[in-house]
C-alpha cells in the first residue's frame, strides 16, 4: 500500500492523543490547572491534528461530515464519530478538571474507554481489510491498541507503566511481523487464483494493461526492497519500542529524558506505521504481477 | 446505507469469454468514452499529453502468460472491470453510504455527491475495480452502464453496457445470472464459469469462461490419422490420379 | 437489517442531440460508425449495427476517435518552413498562399517535364481519385504506400487466383469448420476478422495460427505453431507434398477451375518453353483424355487429361499439374527434409496436413443452391470443402513473401476451397483476372496528361517502365527487372532514389499521410539525412517537398510547405468500388464520410485541396472549357465524376430518380441518400450467386449489371503463372527485352511460375553466427502507426514498448525485468528495454510496431515515455541489402514485387547498462512543434457532468 504522509500521521498521532486520554481519563498524571491544561491541549492537538491530516487524504474533505452516516457497518465511519464523542466527552472531563479541579471518574472512565474504543475502530478499518492479507488480523488491533497505550502512558509521563507497554509492544510488534510474513501466503490468493487460469500453468503478467501506471498501482502496489525493510524494521523496534522501553525502566527519570524517549519513539513510531503501509501487500497486485 | 441487500431480484453482471477475447482493449475504450460523459463526473486524464499519463478506467484488459514446465506457454487476455459482488466488502467499509449495492439489480454503484473519496472501497476491494478520479476527488467504477441497460431512449437491442456492445469478437456477454435460463447462466453452466479468487469471499457475480484446451499443449490426439502415402503397388501418386479421374 | 435508501436515479437520460452515421477512419478497416452530438460537440462514437463491415461492433481505435478529433496536434492552417527542414519551424499562410507556393514549382514541371513530380499519398482512402489527379498531371511518379505495406499478398493473390485475402476476401465464416490464420494480421480487416473468429468459437470450429508470436489472434487459436519467419512457404509446399503424396487433392476443382489442365510447352529450346500450348485463337489448350487430342480448355463437354507427355503440332507437352506434382513430390519438401528450417517438427507437419484434409474432404458441405458454371453446366447443390486461410503482412513482409503468398493459395486450391461454402470468399470488385487490370502506364508527355493508370500488373517484359536504354522510367524504380510485378509502386524506395539522383533528379516530392521521415521507413535516420541533405550550391538534394497531414507528425517538420488536412469527422470521402470498397462476400457495398462537424480550423479536406490545386494548374478533367474550375470540392467530384458512362466514385442511389444500382447518371442528391441511408449503400448479392464467383454466371451477369464488368469475364485460377514463366524466359535470354547481366539470374530465379520457397534475403548475406536472431515488429490491435499514438486514451495503453525476448535469449543473456539489451543488425544499432515472453519462437525478438515518437511530434511533451522508452525498430532495417561488392543497390525488397522486407531483419543482442535517464537509443534532436504542446489533463465530458 502506498505509504501516504497524511495516513500515516493520521494513525501515529491520533492514536497518541487518544493513548494519552485514556491515561488521563483514568485519572493518571496528578497535576492540575494549567499544568492540566498543557497535557490536555497536547492530547488534543495529537488526536485532533491526526484526525485533521486523515482529511488530507479525501478527495472532497469539504463532505467529511458525511462519514459519520454509516456507523452501523462502516469502521472508518464508527472511528470518525467515536473520535468525536470521545474528544467531547473527554472535553467535558478536561473543563473540569482545568477549571474546577474535579476529575469526575465516571466521566474520566467513559472518556477512557471511549478513547480505547476509537483507537481500536482505527485500527479496524486496517484490520477489517481482507484484500491485504498483513493487515487483516487481530494483532493490527493489538498493535494499534499498544501503540496507543505506550505512547499515552509515555506522554501522560507514566514512566515505569510506558516502559512496559514499550517491552510489551516489542514483542507483540515482533509477533506481528512474524505472522504478517506468512499472512499472504495462507489466504491461498495467488495470480493463479485471481485469474482462474492457475489449472493451466503457473500464471506471469505478460503485459500491464496500460504501459503506465494507473491509481491502483500508486496507492496499492508498493515494491520495497527487502534490505530496506530490514533496516526500517531495526529502527521501528528498537526507536519504536525498545530503546524507549530500556530507557524508562533503567535511568532515572526526569523531563530531559522524557523528552528524549518521547523523540525517540516518534521516530520509531513513524518508522513502524510508513512500513504498516509500504509492507503491506494488495492482493490487486497479482493482477500486476506482483508476487 | 451501506449495508448489502440481503438478496437482490436480479443479478446483473458479465461473463468475459478468455477463450474468445483477442485482447482488442475495444471494451477499454468504449467504456471511456461512454462512462467519460453519461453517470457521474468525466474519467479524466491526467498528465494526458505528458510523461506519465494516468487516466481513470473502469475496465482494464491485462495479459497474462500460463506456462506448464516442458510445455509451450501460452497467452490469456484478461479484460477486468468491477464483479458486482454479491458479498461487496466495497459497499460496507464505505463511511457515506455512497457506495452501494442496487436491491432490484445488484449493481454496485457510488452516488458520487455523497462520496468524500476516502479511497477505502477501493483498498477494500481484491479485485482493482474501483478507481479515484484524480481531477474529480470521487470513486470512479463500472456502472453495469445503468444508465445505458434501462435507458428508453437508446434502441432495445443496444440496451447493455458499452462494453458488451462494442466487443468485436463477442467475448463479452451481459445478463442475469439469477435467471437460470439466461445467457449468461447458461454459458457459465456449460463452459466452467470461473469465480476470480473464491477465497476473497466476496461472492463475484461476473464470471469468466476459461480457455479452452490448446492441441499443441495438452498433446490432445489428432483426430486424424497421418496421411497414407498412395501405395506404391497401385501406382502410387500417379495411379490415384488415373483411379479419380476414372470416377470424375 | 436497516433498509435499503438508494438514491433514485434516472436510467433514461438523453443520450446525444443527434447521431450522424459516417465511415471511421482510425485504421484501414473503413467501419461504419455512429457518431453522438450533444451541443454540437462529439460526445460518443459507437459502431454502426447496419453496416456490412463491423456490424455495430467498433475496436478500442474507433472509439477512441473523439481524442483524435480533438487532438491537440491538429494542424490549424497552411504552413510554409521558415527555418531548416527538419526542425519544424513554420510560419502560418492563408490557402491563396499556399496554392501560389504549390503551382509556382509544380506548373514548370508540368509543362517542361511532369516527372520531375513525384506524388506519393500513404495510406490514402481515394487512389483512384488521387491517380487520376496524378495522370491529369502528367508525371509516372504516382502510388500508395501498398509498397512498403503488403503487395506480396495482393499482387501473389490476384496472379495466382484474381484476388487476395488483405480485406479483399474473407473466410466463409459461417461454415468454416477450420481456420488457419498465417502471421500477424491484426491490421487489415480487423473487425471483420475478430466477429469471424468470435463466430468460429461460438461454433467451436478450430483455429490454427501459424507465427512466431503466440499473441492477439494466435493467443486464441487452439493450436499455435510457432514457426520460423521466413519459412511459411516452405511448410506450405511441405503441407503440399503431403496431400499430394496421399491423394488428398480435389482434381475435380482443380480440373474446372483452374489451368492445372492447361498444356506447357515443354522443348526446352523454345521461346515459348513453360508457356500454355494455344490454338489458332489463342486458347489454351488441353488434352482430352477421352478424344485424345488438344482441345481448348473451355470446350463442351472436355475431359482433360492431368498427367502425361503429349505432343500438339511437334512440340512436347504436359499438363500443368504434372510439373507441380513432379515438383512438390520431390524429397526437398518432405516433412523430415524441412522440419528443421521451419522449427516445427515433421510429425507436427504431417498431422496438420491430415486434419486439413480430413476437415477439407471428409467433413464437405453442401448447401442446397442450384447454379450454372461457365461452361453452362447446371450444378444443384454447392459443395464446401470447409477449411480456410488468412494471411496478411506476417508472411507477406519478406524477401519471398510473393511467393510464399502464391504458395499458401495454391494449398487452398489443392483444397478446393476457394469460393466454396466453407472456404475463401471474396469480396466484389473480387474475383477479377489479371486481365481485367490495367497494365502500368508511364508515357509522359508534357504539358499532357499520362497515357494512362500508373499502377497495374504487368502481364511480360514488354510491360515493364523502361526506357529504351533500359533505364528506369519511374522514381521508384517499379515495373523494373529488379521487381517487374510492383503493382503497388515502391513508396519506400522514393526518397533514396530521390536523393541519389537514381534513375533521376525530382524537383517535388508532394506526399500525403505518409510518415516517411519516421516509422513509413526503413533506415529511419537516414532518410531524415536524406530529407535535410544538400548540395554543393547549397540547395536541399530534393529541392521542394509538399506534404499534406492533418496532425503535427514527424514528417511535417521535415516538408517546406503544408496542407493542413480536416479530422475524419470533417470531410467528404467516398469508399469507392473504383477503389478499395466494403464489401462483403455477400453484398457490394461502399460508403462515404461526411462533415459530421465542421472544421472550427483554417483546414481543408486533402481531396479538396487536391481538386482546388488541380484547377489553379488547369489540369484537364479540373476544369471546364471556360477555364473555370469543374468541381467545387469533393464532395462535387464524388457525385458528379463519371469514370465510365454511368459509372462513377459510388454506386448507390445513382440516376435521377436515385435508384440506379451501380450504373446510372449522376445524382445530385446522392451524398444525402447515403448520409439518409447511414453513410453507406449495399446490394446483396443473390444466394445463387454467392460462391463460385469467378465461374457463376449468375454471378458473373450480377457484376454486370451492377458496373463492376462490364462483360462477362469468368476465369480459371493461374496456379501454373505464365507470366511469371515470361519474364524468366526473358532472363534466360530468350526474346527481345532481356534484365540486364547482373539481375538474370534473380529473375530466372525468384519468377518461378509454380510456387518456390527461398531463403529470406537478409540471412543469405550476413553472418547469421554474429546476428542469430530474427526480429520482428506487430502492430497493435489499439494502435495504427502514426495515426494514432498521440491519442490521449490510446497511448496509456502503449505509451512505450519493450523488446520482447524469448526464454532461450533471455537466460542466455542473463536478462532481468527493468534490463535493457543493445540490439544490433549488419546496418545499425539501438538501445532499448527487454521483456521477457515465453510465448515466443526461441529464436525470434519483437516489439509493438510504431510507437516511439521523434521529440516535439505530434504535440506532446519532450519526455513523454514514447520519445524516451519508445522505440523504432526501423533503425535497425536498411532499404538497400548489404552490400555484395559487385557496386550494384541491392534493394532490401522482394525481387518479385519490390515489396519491402521489413521481417527479414537479423538482429544480436547484448545486455547493456541501464541508461540512467532510460532514454532509448538513437535519441534523434527534437523538431518544434508548430502546434504547440497538449494540455496537462483533459476531462472530457466535463461540460456535460
Amino acid at each position: 500500500m502506498h505509504p501516504a504522509p497524511s495516513v500515516i500521521i493520521f494513525t501515529a498521532l491520533s492514536g497518541l492523543g487518544f493513548g494519552m486520554m485514556v491515561f488521563l481519563g483514568l485519572g493518571f498524571l496528578d497535576v492540575s490547572g494549567w499544568v492540566a491544561f498543557v497535557f490536555v491541549a497536547v492530547a488534543y492537538a495529537l488526536s485532533g491534528g491526526g484526525l485533521l491530516s486523515s482529511l488530507f487524504h479525501l478527495g472532497h474533505p469539504e463532505r467529511f461530515v458525511k462519514a459519520l452516516r454509516q456507523w452501523r457497518s462502516s469502521w472508518l465511519s464508527r472511528e470518525g464519530i467515536l473520535s468525536i464523542v470521545t474528544m467531547a466527552v473527554f472535553g467535558i472531563y478536561a473543563v473540569m478538571w482545568i477549571f474546577t479541579d474535579v476529575r469526575n471518574p465516571a466521566l474520566g472512565s467513559l472518556a477512557a474507554a471511549l478513547a480505547v474504543v476509537t483507537i481500536y475502530s482505527t485500527s479496524m478499518i486496517y484490520a477489517q481489510m481482507k484484500s491485504v492479507p498483513r493487515w487483516h488480523s487481530p494483532m493490527t488491533s493489538v498493535l494499534y491498541l499498544l501503540y496507543g497505550f505506550a505512547g499515552g502512558a509515555l506522554l501522560t509521563a507514566q514512566v515505569t507503566l510506558a516502559g512496559w507497554l514499550m517491552l510489551a509492544l516489542a514483542v507483540v510488534q515482533v509477533v506481528t511481523w512474524v505472522q504478517g510474513d506468512g499472512a499472504f501466503a495462507k489466504t491461498g490468493s495467488d495470480m493463479g487464483t485471481a485469474t482462474g487460469l492457475g489449472f493451466l500453468g503457473k500464471v506471469r503478467l505478460l503485459e500491464k494493461p496500460h504501459s503506465g501506471t494507473n491509481y491502483l498501482m500508486s496507492e496499492m502496489i508498493h515494491v520495497i526492497g527487502r534490505k530496506h525493510i530490514m533496516k526500517l524494521r531495526i529502527i521501528a523496534l528498537t526507536l519504536g519500542s525498545l530503546i524507549p522501553a530500556v530507557l524508562l525502566l533503567a535511568l532515572p527519570s526526569g523531563h530531559v529524558l522524557g523528552l528524549v524517549v518521547i523523540m525517540i519513539h516518534l521516530v520509531g513510531l513513524f518508522a513502524q506505521r510508513w512500513l504498516f503501509f509500504a509492507e503491506a501487500e494488495h492482493v490487486v497486485g497479482l493482477y500486476y504481477g506482483q508476487r | 446505507m451501506t449495508t448489502l441487500p440481503q438478496s437482490t431480484e436480479k443479478k446483473l453482471g458479465l461473463v468475459i469469454d478468455l477463450d474468445t477475447c483477442v485482447g482488442c482493449h475495444a471494451c477499454v475504450i468504449s467504456c471511456k468514452e461512454w462512462n467519460t460523459s453519461n453517470y457521474g463526473a468525466p474519467l479524466s486524464d491526467m498528465d494526458a499529453y505528458g510523461a506519465e499519463p494516468v487516466g481513470t478506467f473502469l475496465n482494464r484488459v491485462h495479459t497474462f502468460e500460463v506456462k506448464q514446465e516442458n510445455k509451450p506457454a501460452q497467452v490469456t487476455h484478461f479484460p477486468k472491470s468491477c464483479l458486482h459482488c454479491e458479498d461487496a466488502p466495497c459497499v460496507t467499509v464505505c463511511p457515506t453510504g455512497a457506495s452501494y449495492k442496487r436491491v432490484e439489480d445488484g449493481i454496485v454503484l457510488v452516488n458520487e455527491s455523497d462520496c468524500i473519496g476516502c479511497g477505502l472501497c477501493a483498498w477494500s476491494c481484491p479485485y482493482g475495480a474501483r478507481e479515484m478520479d484524480a481531477a474529480e476527488g470521487v470513486m470512479k467504477k463500472c456502472t453495469l452502464c445503468v444508465d445505458r441497460i434501462y435507458n428508453e431512449n437508446i434502441p432495445e437491442e443496444d440496451r447493455v453496457p458499452s462494453c458488451v456492445r462494442t466487443c468485436p469478437a463477442g467475448a463479452r456477454h451481459f445478463g442475469d445470472f439469477a435467471d437460470p435460463e439466461s445467457n449468461v447462466s447458461i454459458l457459465t453452466a456449460e463452459r466452467g464459469g470461473m469465480e476470480l479468487m473464491p477465497e476473497q469471499g466476496t461472492k463475484p457475480v461476473n464470471r469468466y469462461l476459461p480457455p479452452r484446451p490448446k492441441t499443441d499443449i495438452e498433446q490432445i490426439d489428432i483426430l486424424a490419422p497421418l496421411l497414407t502415402r498412395q501405395p506404391e503397388e497401385t501406382g502410387g501418386f500417379l495411379g490415384w490420379l488415373d483411379r479419380t479421374l476414372e470416377k470424375l | 437489517m436497516t433498509m435499503h435508501n438508494q438514491p433514485q436515479l434516472d436510467t433514461s437520460p438523453k443520450v446525444s442531440d443527434e447521431i450522424r452515421h459516417t465511415t471511421c477512419y482510425m485504421c484501414a478497416c473503413r467501419c461504419g460508425i455512429n457518431v453522438h452530438l450533444r451541443e454540437g460537440k462529439v460526445a460518443y462514437i459507437e459502431g454502426n449495427k447496419d453496416h456490412p463491415v463491423n456490424q455495430g461492433v467498433l475496436c478500442a481505435k474507433g472509439s477512441a476517435g473523439i481524442m483524435q478529433h480533438y487532438a491537440p496536434s491538429r494542424l490549424r492552417a497552411p504552413m510554409k518552413r521558415v527555418g531548416e527542414r527538419g526542425e519544424g519551424k513554420f510560419e502560418e499562410v492563408s490557402w491563396d498562399e499556399a496554392f501560389d507556393i504549390a503551382t509556382g514549382w509544380l506548373k514548370p514541371i508540368r509543362e517542361k517535364a511532369p516527372e520531375k513530380l513525384a506524388f506519393f499519398t500513404g495510406r490514402d482512402q481515394s487512389q483512384s481519385f488521387t491517380s487520376w489527379w496524378a495522370q491529369a498531371f502528367g508525371t509516372p511518379n504516382y502510388a500508395a504506400h501498398g509498397g512498403f505495406c503488403s503487395v506480396n499478398m495482393a499482387a501473389g493473390g490476384i496472379y495466382t487466383m484474381g484476388g487476395a485475402f488483405w480485406e479483399f476476401g474473407a473466410p466463409d465464416w459461417e461454415h468454416t469448420k477450420l481456420f488457419m490464420l498465417f502471421g500477424v494480421a491484426e491490421d487489415h480487416d480487423s473487425n471483420p476478422i475478430k466477429i469471424g473468429l468470435g463466430k468460429l468459437k461460438k461454433r467451436g470450429a478450430k483455429v490454427i495460427g501459424v507465427n512466431p508470436i503466440r499473441s492477439g489472434y494466435n493467443a486464441i487459436a487452439d493450436e499455435w505453431v510457432g514457426i520460423t519467419p521466413g519459412t511459411d512457404g516452405l511448410f506450405i509446399l511441405s503441407m503440399i507434398h503431403e496431400l499430394l503424396k496421399s491423394g488428398n487433392v480435389d482434381l475435380d476443382y482443380l480440373i474446372r477451375y483452374t489451368n492445372m489442365p492447361f498444356l506447357v510447352n515443354q522443348d526446352q529450346n523454345s521461346d515459348e518453353h513453360g508457356l500454355f500450348i494455344r490454338d489458332s485463337d489463342g486458347k489454351e489448350q488441353v488434352w482430352d483424355r477421352v478424344k485424345n487430342e488438344p482441345v481448348a480448355w473451355d470446350a463442351k463437354g472436355v475431359k482433360p487429361a492431368m498427367k502425361g507427355s503429349y505432343k500438339v503440332n511437334g512440340v512436347s507437352c504436359t499438363p500443368s499439374f504434372m510439373l507441380l506434382a513432379d515438383k512438390y513430390l520431390a524429397d526437398e519438401y518432405t516433412p523430415e527434409a524441412v522440419a528443421d528450417r521451419v522449427g516445427i517438427s515433421a510429425d507436427r507437419i504431417k498431422g496438420i496436413a491430415a486434419e486439413l484434409a480430413r476437415v477439407a474432404f471428409g467433413e464437405q458441405i453442401i448447401l442446397d443452391r442450384p447454379w450454372t458454371d461457365m461452361r453452362g453446366e447446371k450444378h444443384e447443390q454447392m459443395i464446401g470443402r470447409p477449411v480456410s486461410f488468412h494471411a496478411m503482412r506476417g508472411i507477406s513482409a519478406h524477401s519471398n513473401g510473393f511467393q510464399t503468398a502464391r504458395a499458401l493459395h495454391t494449398l487452398q486450391i489443392m483444397l478446393g476451397s476457394v469460393e466454396v461454402p466453407g472456404g475463401f470468399r471474396f469480396k466484389p470488385s473480387y474475383p477479377k483476372p489479371v486481365s481485367a487490370h490495367p497494365k502500368p502506364h508511364h508515357k509522359v508527355t508534357p504539358g499532357k496528361p499520362l497515357d494512362g493508370p500508373h499502377l497495374g500488373y504487368p502481364r511480360g517484359p514488354e510491360d515493364l517502365a523502361l526506357d529504351s536504354n533500359g533505364k528506369a522510367k519511374r522514381i521508384d524504380k517499379a515495373f523494373t527487372w529488379e521487381n517487374p510485378l510492383s503493382a503497388h509502386g515502391l513508396m519506400h524506395m522514393v526518397i533514396s532514389n530521390a536523393h541519389a539522383g537514381d534513375p533521376y533528379k525530382i524537383d517535388t516530392l508532394f506526399m500525403y499521410m505518409a510518415n516517411m521521415s519516421w516509422n513509413s521507413s526503413m533506415n529511419t535516420t537516414g532518410v531524415m539525412d536524406m530529407l535535410t541533405d544538400k548540395d554543393e550550391n547549397g540547395d536541399y538534394v530534393i529541392p521542394h517537398i509538399i506534404y499534406s497531414d492533418a496532425y503535427s507528425s514527424e514528417m511535417v517538420a521535415f516538408s517546406d510547405l503544408i496542407f493542413p488536412d480536416t479530422t475524419y469527422l470533417e470531410r467528404h470521402d467516398c469508399i469507392s468500388l473504383l477503389d478499395r470498397p466494403i464489401c462483403e462476400p455477400d453484398a457490394i457495398a461502399d460508403s462515404i464520410r461526411w462533415p459530421v462537424v465542421e472544421p472550427d480550423r483554417d483546414v481543408r479536406g486533402f481531396q479538396t485541396a487536391l481538386i482546388q490545386l488541380g484547377a489553379k494548374l488547369g489540369l484537364p478533367g479540373f476544369v471546364n472549357d471556360d477555364g473555370t474550375d469543374k468541381f467545387e470540392d469533393y464532395a462535387d467530384y464524388i457525385v458528379s465524376h463519371e469514370r465510365r458512362p454511368g459509372v462513377g466514385p459510388l454506386a448507390g442511389f445513382r440516376g435521377e430518380d436515385g435508384k440506379g444500382k451501380g450504373r446510372g447518371e449522376p445524382n445530385p442528391n446522392q451524398i444525402q441518400a447515403y448520409i439518409d441511408n447511414g453513410g453507406f449503400w449495399i446490394d446483396h448479392i443473390p444466394e445463387e450467386a454467392s460462391y463460385f464467383k469467378p465461374w457463376n454466371m449468375d454471378y458473373q451477369n450480377y457484376a454486370v449489371e451492377r458496373g463492376l464488368y462490364d462483360v462477362v469475364q469468368p476465369y480459371v485460377f493461374d496456379v501454373y503463372q505464365e507470366t511469371l514463366q515470361k519474364f524468366r524466359l526473358a532472363a534466360e535470354g530468350k526474346g527481345d527485352i532481356q534484365p540486364p547481366e547482373h539481375l538474370r539470374e534473380q529473375v530466372r530465379a525468384s519468377m518461378d511460375p509454380l510456387p518456390i520457397w527461398y531463403e529470406p534475403f537478409e540471412q543469405t548475406l550476413v553472418d547469421n553466427v554474429e546476428y542469430p536472431h530474427h526480429a520482428l515488429t506487430q502492430r497493435p490491435m489499439a494502435m495504427y502507426h502514426s495515426w494514432g499514438t498521440q491519442n490521449a486514451w490510446l497511448r496509456q495503453i502503449h505509451g512505450h514498448n519493450p523488446l520482447y525476448v524469448p526464454t532461450d535469449i533471455w537466460e542466455a543473456n542473463g536478462f532481468k525485468d527493468g534490463d535493457w539489451a543493445k540490439v544490433s543488425s549488419i546496418h545499425g544499432a539501438i538501445t532499448v528495454p527487454v521483456a521477457l515472453m515465453e510465448a515466443l519462437n526461441s529464436n525470434t525478438v519483437w516489439t509493438w510496431n510504431a510507437i516511439g515518437k521523434r521529440k516535439g511530434a505530434w504535440a506532446l511533451q519532450d519526455d513523454a515515455p514514447e520519445t524516451t522508452k519508445g522505440f523504432l525498430l526501423n533503425h535497425l532495417i536498411h532499404e538497400l541489402l548489404p552490400s555484395k561488392g559487385d557496386g550494384q543497390r541491392w534493394a532490401n525488397s522482394d525481387p518479385v514485387t519490390g515489396q519491402a522486407a521489413w521481417f527479414d531483419l537479423r538482429v544480436k543482442i547484448e545486455k547493456t547498462a541501464t541508461p540512467p535517464n532510460l532514454q532509448s537509443e538513437p535519441n534523434i534532436a527534437p523538431q518544434e512543434s508548430p502546434v504547440g504542446r497538449g494540455p496537462k489533463n483533459v476531462e472530457y465530458g466535463k461540460v456535460w457532468s
